[in-house]
């Protein structure tokens, strides 16, 4: 039983990097109703950004703020060059575009800052809590910053105008325009704040598992995972999706006998699957009901 | 005369390469309203979707005066013409006060839409008690008074009001027609409404204007029309 | 998103060009094009020959994922477990059966629609990107299961498997590249042939009557459920057997050549081609696998990026695949013409 509370309480704690990215897609996702496959490799290369900015002697706070708004002007520049030209184009032929997106960005960010990995500082320490080393102050942290992120997006869209406004032209964007809404800005502006939040997200994974171009890859995997299993139309769904992923993970390597350390990722993702078939939109999502 | 607050000249609209409007001549004037009658398929809708600029058109439309030529939807609602297209448009998950708060969204004027949103329940007192719900909850009579009510809180000088009555039971429509008066009365709105209830709307409308296949064969006083022998026939069952 | 309807991919644009019609030209160019794959290999280097092989084994691949996903609409990721079930079928049977080479493609085939089958019947209750999560799973999940230890004594492990390209039969005068080569033409034949009768039948129009409107085809007496798992199984069976061809072509299987990186090129190679278009596979397969080496050819350290950015100016020319373009340009040239 000791052994099972330790291994929740890890895999909260790593989960709680999945909550963070998941949330990012979310965000996205809410906004556009599209997956956006190319969300990790972003949030690498803004984590770069910030990286770069440190070593060019900015102190933490700025490099991080500096970023995040770096990269909020970037999502939406991506948006408006890149996707508002095709926005006509079949659902797939934009999954194409994020495919592409991701490998340039992949490529460039080898190309710039080369492959080999580098340590990323915190500013929380790493003092170990609860004894054991199961979870870090930094881990503790990364929570703190990610349920932050949580209650900002959540009073943002429930109590703000463009908050609403942004709801309503994801909701319906025909409705939207009719009303006199700019359903095209409102979209990179959602791309915009996905973006920033992935920076976040990149900013505060990468003191745990170190700063290369491919550092995301497994993530996305998770974070995706997590938004989908939370039900991709909350947030706090998506949020406790990472956690609950986190947590899968750690308990399937550790009590799955002799393939669960090889086959985690593998267990994880099946489980997830599973789930699915039990509940088709997410645990906290909310099934559509569609007249014929 | 009063100005024409709406006109459209050798208006012609396509669906992808197919051409489905043949140059319309229209005209709605200052505190009128028109209506456009037809049978299903007749280009209706489209003539509506066309001055919303949400489908390919050539030839000219203008308001009060400004062409509407090649400008987005959400532009053109901003110069004040506010539609309420067919099916309601209603955001079935945001609650009924926040379907209003989103009419009202290219607006800044934070007072003047609290009172706007009050004077829509003034005129809708079912949407007051039903401002926390969910609007996808709402019957279909109730929809589209919704879809009326967000579609004022523009402050609109013409609504384009696409078969208000379609689906709804008959005495539902009495009361949404009595309330279409009373706006345009009251509130000097006027309209283009295109309905397939050609009684009710010849009843409201001062001038009317028939469609088939795409092409206006018919024009004039709704009276008129309403007398005439062929739209008796037609449209009006007898 | 307003999109062509998917059915009229499948035909020829009306109208003529210089006094024969437009269906007399594609016919022609059909004819022309197999006359010059036939002859091909007798006039190039060996090493294109196998390029051009693999390039038709990925379209056989890339027909199966069209089957899903362009007349059906299921969304699918994982593509590449059921390429990759395929090949190692085949180097399997090879290795450690000595089961002949061209009896490996039914058992191959025979392997995966069970496997489709069997994954398409709980994944059919979910839709768009819960699909999408779930294949997902399944192309993530395929290198670890091939790695893991258990099943090491089949498959090799991490190390995986070689076999060796058969020789031509009968002592024709042909090496083993060439010989591949017409063997997968003919194979590829076959299934192409299929393809096309499948999707004029009465089956393949309740296939795309569930893609286009679930609801309304379910009202008709379309039983949904068993067709929507009937396609998953046919689909990875054509994957499938394309991966047994490309087990044969590359004479190795390893559990990394079967990633997700393999069902994120298969899937560009379906939008390339044109989703819902039979003859639009085959260009995605040349694609798939001429273009990443156009891209490191331009540059060995931004190969990747090369690659995304030609990627997106192909999708800005060409929004629906290169099937509808050509059809396109094609009507364009008619209309032009009378």
């Amino acid at each position: 039983m000791d052994l099972f509370l330790h291994q929740v309480l890890a895999g909260v704690a790593t989960g709680s990097i999945y909550a963070c990215l998941a949330l990012a897609i979310v965000m996205i996702y809410q906004t556009i109703n599209h997956l956006n496959f190319a969300q990790g490799e972003m949030a690498m290369f803004s984590t770069f950004i910030a990286w770069q900015l440190m070593q060019w002697g900015a102190p933490y706070w700025l490099a991080f703020a500096g970023t995040a708004a770096f990269s909020f002007a970037a999502g939406i520049t991506i948006e408006r060059v890149l996707f508002r030209p095709i926005h006509n184009a079949p659902v797939l032929s934009h999954v194409v575009v994020f495919i592409a997106l991701f490998a340039i960005l992949n490529s460039l960010a080898g190309f710039i800052w080369d492959y080999n990995v580098k340590s990323f500082p915190t500013p929380f320490g790493s003092r170990s809590l609860f004894g054991d080393g199961l979870m870090s102050s930094h881990d503790a942290g990364m929570m703190g910053v990610t349920l932050a992120m949580l209650v900002l997006v959540y009073v943002f869209f429930r109590h703000t105008r463009i908050g609403l406004a942004m709801r309503a032209a994801a909701a319906n964007p025909q409705s939207a325009r009719l009303s006199g809404i700019r359903v095209g800005w409102m979209i990179a502006l959602g791309w915009g704040m996905a973006a920033a939040i992935g920076a976040v997200a990149g900013v505060m994974i990468a003191p745990v598992v170190f700063l290369d171009p491919n550092m995301m890859n497994s993530i996305l995997v998770y974070g995706f995972a997590g938004a989908v299993v939370g039900g991709l139309t909350s947030p706090g769904g998506a949020v406790l999706g990472g956690f609950a992923v986190g947590v899968i993970e750690n308990l399937a390597g550790t009590f799955i006998p002799y393939v669960g350390r090889e086959l985690k990722l593998t267990i994880a993702l099946f489980i997830i699957v599973v789930v699915l078939t039990v509940k088709p939109s997410g645990l906290f999502g909310r099934t559509v009901v569609t007249r014929v | 005369m009063a100005a024409m607050l709406l006109e459209t000249v050798g208006l012609c609209a396509f669906y992808g390469a197919t051409q489905v409007l043949f140059g319309l001549d229209l005209k709605v004037a200052e505190g009128g309203v028109t209506t456009l009658l037809g049978a299903n398929g007749a280009g209706k809708t489209t003539t509506l979707r066309a001055v919303s600029g949400m489908v390919h058109t050539t030839g000219d439309i203008r308001f009060r005066g400004q062409s509407l030529a090649g400008r987005a939807t959400e532009d053109i609602a901003r110069l004040g013409i506010a539609h309420v297209p067919q099916g309601r448009g209603t955001f079935v998950s945001q609650t009924v006060e926040e379907n209003l708060q989103i009419g009202a969204m290219s607006r800044r004027d934070r007072a003047g839409i609290s009172a706007d949103i009050e004077r829509a329940y003034g005129y809708f007192p079912r949407l007051k008690e039903r401002r926390k719900q969910q609007a996808g909850t709402l019957s279909g009579g109730e929809q589209q008074m919704l879809a009326l009510a967000r579609a004022l809180m523009l402050r609109p000088k013409l609504m384009l009001l696409d078969e208000p009555s379609f689906g709804l039971a008959p005495l539902i429509v009495r009361e949404l027609f009595a309330i279409l008066r009373t706006l345009n009365r009251a509130e000097k709105v006027s309209m283009l409404l295109v309905e397939q209830n050609a009684s009710l709307a010849l009843d409201l409308a001062d001038r009317a204007y028939l469609i088939e296949t795409g092409q206006l064969v018919m024009t004039g006083a709704a009276h008129d029309l309403r007398t005439d022998e062929n739209v008796r026939r037609a449209y009006l069952g007898y | 998103m307003k999109q062509p309807l998917k059915s009229d991919l499948m035909q020829a644009p009306a109208g003529t060009v210089a006094g024969l019609s437009i269906k007399t030209w594609s016919r022609a160019a059909v004819i022309a094009g197999v006359f010059l794959a036939l002859l091909l290999p007798l006039a190039i280097k060996d090493f294109l020959v196998f390029q051009l092989t693999l390039a038709l084994i990925y379209a056989v691949a890339i027909l199966g994922l069209n089957l899903l996903t362009g007349f059906n609409g299921q969304f699918s990721l994982g593509h590449s477990a059921f390429y990759g079930i395929g090949a190692y079928t085949a180097a399997i049977l090879m290795d450690q059966a000595d089961v002949a080479y061209y009896w490996t493609l039914p058992a191959a085939g025979a392997a995966c629609f069970i496997v489709g089958f069997l994954f398409g019947l709980p994944a059919l209750r979910l839709e768009g990107l819960y699909l999408a999560l779930a294949t997902f799973a399944l192309a993530i999940a395929m290198p670890q299961l091939l790695k893991s230890t258990p099943l090491e004594p089949w498959t090799g492990g991490v190390q995986g498997i070689v076999i060796l390209k058969p020789d031509a039969p009968f002592g024709l005068p042909l090496n083993s590249d060439q010989w591949l080569y017409y063997f997968t033409i003919l194979t590829a034949a076959l299934m192409y042939a299929g393809a096309v009768n499948l999707a004029r039948s009465r089956t393949g129009r309740a296939i795309m009557a569930i893609r286009d409107n679930p609801i309304a085809a379910s009202a008709m007496g379309v039983d949904v459920a068993l067709y929507k798992s009937l396609t998953f199984g046919v689909s990875a069976l054509y994957t499938g057997v394309a991966g047994a061809l490309g087990a044969i072509a590359v004479q190795f299987v390893a559990p990394d050549s079967f990633t997700f990186n393999l069902a994120i090129a298969l899937f560009v190679g379906l939008v390339i081609g044109g989703v819902g278009s039979i003859p639009g596979t085959l260009l995605g397969g040349l694609f798939i696998l001429f273009v990443p080496n156009i891209a490191e050819e331009v540059s060995k350290g931004l190969a990747q990026a090369v690659y995304g950015v030609i990627l997106i100016a192909v999708i800005y020319l060409m929004p629906s695949g290169a099937a509808g373009f050509i059809r396109l340009i094609v009507g364009r040239i008619a209309r032009s013409w009378t």
